[in-house]
């Protein structure tokens, strides 16, 4: 895996003219990108945003949201840098089938994600009925399960993310570590995660932005409350039937905290490395 | 240390080992990419049968579903696409200038919006009367009997969102029954809410009489009283001008149309 040559870490930019089609391209991508930005911002009532802004409904969901998706992170990072881990550094058999089972949420539909958790940790589920025996706990209809849902959706970045970078290091940096005397968790905290920090960075990132825009296995699995479950996306769904004014609104904020975080975030974390 | 020297530790993860694209794979890729494309419009435009687009609420999803069988069987040639969603959802797409041929709305709210928008051919008709029940899991573990128990905050309760008609409608069956829910979900639609009663993850919700009559029904439910009760009037529209928009409406409000959403619990009017 270390075929890199040891001048990478200060590779140059060199001044070159990109080929014409790749610059066609990206502008027809960003094209994709943009227009449907400039729709929203052409359906926005701007002068009710404010009164709009302050309403119960958008406070409660924007609260909740910004909880919810930090929590959410927290514990994608928590459990999903270990699972990369041994992704990429425990060799055993069913390893592709692992990989695939923690990669499915990527490719499931959101909603049939909700409909899955509800069958194992519903109220009535495999795991959820004894839990509820025993404590009482019922995590759909609750902050726990929107957290749950959009964990559910938002962790398969950080593994698939920080998976890839540890496979691309110098594990000469660890042997040298080790040899020296230093403890597999001493090594694991001083080199290796160091070394990949900007990889773990943006896999927390990318399971922010997704956590922050869950929608469908949320709506299933944890249901539709002001204030207790619905988060931004639900409360701009549900409004879109109904109320559009409030529902460009709402996506409005949810477009500005979203840019501003990961504009923040790559200032600060990317330029460094 | 000598072998550290070298290199800073923090080496990102870069695209540079990704394999470099050449134009030519480009543009082959993109020709691939134009010729798919193409080959998906040809698909959906091929084929001189003539084609309606029904737009039909919810839950309407059994009884069209039917209804589009039957007319397809008499009228070979004619083909029903249909596209079941909330109603409010529907008059949104149609005001918006989805191309749908009729439409088929839970209740007459989301129809006006369509007459309004000026995007209807004649006058909305009413086809089927709907009324509202009580659903609980299978066997109603939680005991749920009336709407008033509704208001107890240990049951875990939910109803549509205000915002579709089964949750207007519900909140109006609430307000005839003096009773202030307790509710602990809002759900966007009316399967969604079913899907829930089914798990028994709630231990009551109001749907339409219709969801606890389908057949494969996996939930029980209980009566609401007719003074606490509403008449749900489902109206059709046809949107398009055209000898078989017309002859499809007038195929749901035919004796075999009655027929089929007689069969599927709607009451006539």
């Amino acid at each position: 895996m270390s075929n890199d040559t040891p001048s990478r870490g200060h590779q140059r930019r060199i001044p070159s003219r990109p080929p014409l089609v790749i610059v066609l391209l990206a502008g027809l991508g960003l094209l994709f990108f943009v227009l449907p930005l400039i729709g929203l911002l052409f359906e926005t009532p701007w002068t009710e945003l404010p009164a709009l802004l302050t309403s119960d409904i958008v406070l409660d969901a924007l609260r909740l949201s910004l909880i919810a998706s930090v929590l959410a992170t927290v514990v994608s990072a928590a459990i999903g840098i270990p699972i990369a881990y041994v992704l990429a550094r425990v060799d055993f058999r069913a390893k592709a089938v692992v990989r695939g089972v923690v990669l499915l949420p990527l490719v499931l539909p959101p909603v049939v994600g909700g409909a899955a958790l509800l069958f194992a940790l519903g109220r009535r589920g495999m795991v959820g009925e004894p839990l509820y025996e025993a404590t009482g706990i019922v995590l759909p209809f609750s902050m726990a399960g929107v957290v749950l849902a959009a964990t559910f959706v938002a962790m398969p970045f950080v593994v698939l993310t920080v998976e890839g970078a540890l496979r691309n290091i110098d594990q000469r940096y660890e042997g040298a570590a080790a040899s020296l005397g230093a403890r597999p968790w001493t090594i694991l905290r001083r080199v290796t995660l160091p070394m990949i920090a900007p990889s773990v960075f943006s896999g927390v990132a990318l399971a922010w932005a997704r956590a922050f825009g869950e929608f469908g296995a949320t709506i299933t699995f944890a249901g539709n409350i002001q204030g207790r479950t619905q988060t931004m996306p639900l409360a701009v769904f549900v409004a879109l039937e109904s109320d559009r004014a409030a529902a460009t609104a709402l996506s409005i904020v949810m477009i500005v905290v979203a840019l501003v975080v990961l504009v923040a975030l790559r200032d600060r974390w990317w330029r460094a490395s | 240390m000598a072998i550290l020297a070298d290199r800073p530790p923090n080496v990102a993860v870069t695209w540079s080992h990704m394999p470099r694209l050449t134009t030519i794979q480009l543009s082959k890729g993109l020709v691939v990419l134009v010729v798919l494309a193409s080959a998906l419009g040809a698909c959906t435009r091929s084929g001189d049968s003539d084609r309606l687009i029904v737009s039909a609420a919810s839950s309407l999803a059994g009884a069209f579903g039917e209804m589009a069988t039957a007319y397809e069987k008499e009228h070979p040639g004619v083909e029903i696409d249909l596209n079941i969603g909330g109603s409010q959802r529907l008059r949104q797409q149609i005001i918006e200038g989805a191309p749908v041929d009729v439409f088929a709305s839970a209740n007459m709210g989301a129809m006006d919006g369509v007459v309004r928008s000026g995007e209807a051919v004649g006058p909305p008709a009413v086809f089927a009367l709907n009324s509202l029940v009580i659903g609980v899991p299978a066997g109603n573990p939680a005991g749920v009997f009336t709407l008033a128990d509704f208001a107890d905050a240990s049951l875990l309760v939910g109803i549509c969102a205000e915002q579709v008609p089964c949750g207007s409608y519900a909140l109006e069956s609430f307000a005839l029954a003096g009773v202030v829910p307790s509710i602990d979900s809002l759900e966007p639609d009316v399967g969604a809410l079913v899907l829930k009663l089914e798990l028994g993850e709630l231990d009551a919700g109001v749907v339409y009489r219709t969801d606890a009559q389908r057949s494969g029904a996996r939930f029980d439910s209980v009566d609401i009283p007719d003074e606490h009760n509403v008449v749900a009037p489902y109206p059709i529209v046809g949107l398009t001008d055209g000898p078989s928009v017309e002859d499809f409406i007038d195929f749901v409000l035919s004796e075999r149309g009655r027929a089929i959403l007689e069969a599927n619990g709607f009451d006539l009017p």
